[in-house]
């Protein structure tokens, strides 16, 4: 990938955190480009540093050492244009569901922010409960309501980490569908967080698996199988076990 | 119906129990004496009738109000900075901490040589609103402080990841998420408030519930004593109530529920 080519390029990102008195490395010199328009599924074992790393690709977080761009920019904050949706949703408790979809949106004129709400709000099907508290809400759809929120905005960038850990199973493989098809439909760069391989090679074009901490990128692998994609096909298991073998020796180390 | 009934049993009973052990240990007591639940009902009637309740009633719920008025509009912004900026809580807080445990009745000299003075409208002075004040400020302060101080990070990244930063982040993320705590830290100041209000009307004003039990017990007249101190305790779980119904409602909006 030429360097005008990369969405997000992440070099040698090293991140240290003190922990009572001393250093705990946590990101190991990281490289990772993004291309526009790709989806990038990043897995590893627990605890090694994949929400550490996407807080720092997002702003939230300033790594110890290393550079990240975007667009060939050096990255200067979270921005709109590049949404974060959160392991457990972050949503807003005492907003509606309306009002958290257009929180993003204050910039807009009234009018318009109700006609983007709306639309969202169909696309992730939640019609009926524009004006329901998250309280009121399923914890799926609490997550839909995230993702609306984080849609409304028209953001070039979308940056996942485990978006569907706490939904059940049956739930999980519809978001993720949802997911694939609006993403794709509306052309973002998607960086998805998971710990779910399955979850993974469904999803991603390409797969970047973390080593354990201190976490460096110990391979990423294309993924060529055509869409949409059966987790029972022989070239999916293949793929799967091949990322659980990779996690498996990080395991053994 | 049943069920409103059912739960309202128990606190009844229990008002009803005490008013009977109330009456057994008074029992034959006159009213130069601790007056038992009867006279003191008669002393209620007796104090209404001669209009000075009212006003007295009235001058007390007054200086709450504006003594915790403006502690609450002084507080929330000064527990807000406190709580958005490490640098100012470490300038701030001491200070704040250590003026927190001095019973507001202990400024009351240094509140009269300050306001002594000074009167504002008929039934108040500024010297009581100054105590009331300081029994709420110190309170409203720091819960203000720490509730912000907690906010949950999601939140605030949620914010500066859609560009909200500067006065629309203190107004809509940080002061919504903080609410619940905040009218907590308000409710209790209320109460405080209430406490100081009436000892404080018992050193040195000439109107008020406070000054009411006083006046009465001047006279000797304890079911006038006691028929004002059952007032101040109404008036105090009424204003406790609505705060309360405040905070219910707020946490009921985030789906927290009590009990
Ligand atoms: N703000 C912080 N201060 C100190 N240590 C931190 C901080 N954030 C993360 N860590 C540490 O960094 C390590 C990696 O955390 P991180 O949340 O990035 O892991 P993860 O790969 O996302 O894990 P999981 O799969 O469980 O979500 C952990 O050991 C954690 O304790
Ligand atoms: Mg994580």
């Amino acid at each position: 990938m030429t360097r005008q080519e990369a969405k997000i390029r992440v070099k040698s990102v090293s991140k240290a955190f003190k922990k009572q008195g001393q250093m705990l490395t946590v990101l190991d010199e990281v490289d990772l480009d993004v291309a526009p328009e790709e989806f990038v599924a990043i897995v590893g074992p627990s605890g090694c540093g994949k929400s550490t790393l996407l807080n720092c690709i997002a702003g939230f977080e300033t790594p110890t050492s290393g550079g990240i761009e975007i667009d060939g920019e050096p990255l200067s904050g979270p921005s709109p244009k590049r949404v974060f949706v959160f392991q457990e949703t972050g949503i807003f408790p005492w907003l509606s569901v309306n009002e958290n979809i257009g929180f993003g949106l204050r910039h807009k004129s009234p009018g318009e922010r109700a006609e983007i709400v709306e639309r969202t709000i169909k696309l992730v099907g939640l019609e009926g409960f524009e004006r329901a508290l998250p309280s009121e809400l399923s914890g799926g759809m609490k997550q839909r309501v995230e993702f609306a929120r984080a849609l409304a905005v028209d953001s070039e960038v979308l940056y996942l980490d485990e978006p569907f850990g706490a939904l059940d199973a049956f739930t999980r493989l519809e978001m993720r569908r949802e997911v694939w098809r609006i993403s794709r439909a509306t052309k973002k760069t998607c960086l998805l967080v998971t710990h779910d391989v399955e979850e993974a090679v469904e999803l991603a074009d390409r797969i970047a698996v973390m080593t354990r901490r201190p976490a460096r990128i110990r391979k990423i692998l294309d993924n060529p199988l055509p869409r949409p994609r059966d987790p029972d096909l022989a070239e999916f298991r293949a793929l799967k076990d091949e990322i659980f073998e990779i996690l498996g020796v990080e395991r053994r180390v | 119906m049943v069920n409103k009934i059912r739960r309202l049993f128990r606190p009844v009973l229990g008002v009803a129990l005490f008013i009977l052990i109330w009456h057994l240990l008074t029992l034959g007591n006159k009213r130069t004496d601790i007056p038992g639940p009867w006279l003191t009902l008669q002393g209620l009637f007796e104090l209404f009738r001669q209009g000075i309740l009212v006003k007295n009633i009235v001058a007390s719920v007054f200086r709450v109000a504006w003594g915790f008025l403006l502690a609450t509009l002084i507080g929330i912004p000064l527990g807000v900075g406190l709580g958005r900026f490490p640098e100012l809580n470490q300038l701030f807080n001491p200070p704040v901490q250590l003026l927190r445990p001095i019973s507001p009745i202990a400024w009351l000299p240094i509140a009269t040589l300050l306001f002594g003075p000074v009167r504002w409208f008929e039934p108040s002075d500024v010297a009581a609103i100054f105590l009331i004040f300081l029994s709420s400020f110190f309170t409203i302060t720091t819960a203000t402080a720490s509730a912000i101080a907690t906010v949950d990070q999601k939140f605030l990244r949620s914010a500066s990841n859609f560009g909200v930063k500067g006065v629309a982040l203190v107004t809509d993320v940080l002061l919504p998420a903080s609410l619940p705590q905040i009218l907590t830290g308000l409710r209790l100041a209320l109460g405080i408030s209430w406490v100081v209000v009436v000892a404080a009307e018992m050193l040195g004003v000439q109107s008020g519930l406070g000054y009411q039990v006083n006046d009465a017990r001047n006279n000797l007249r304890y079911d006038l004593v006691v028929a004002a101190m059952v007032l101040i305790g109404l008036i105090g779980l009424v204003l406790d109530t609505m705060m309360r119904a405040l905070e219910e409602r707020a946490l009921r909006r985030r789906g927290i529920l009590r009990r």
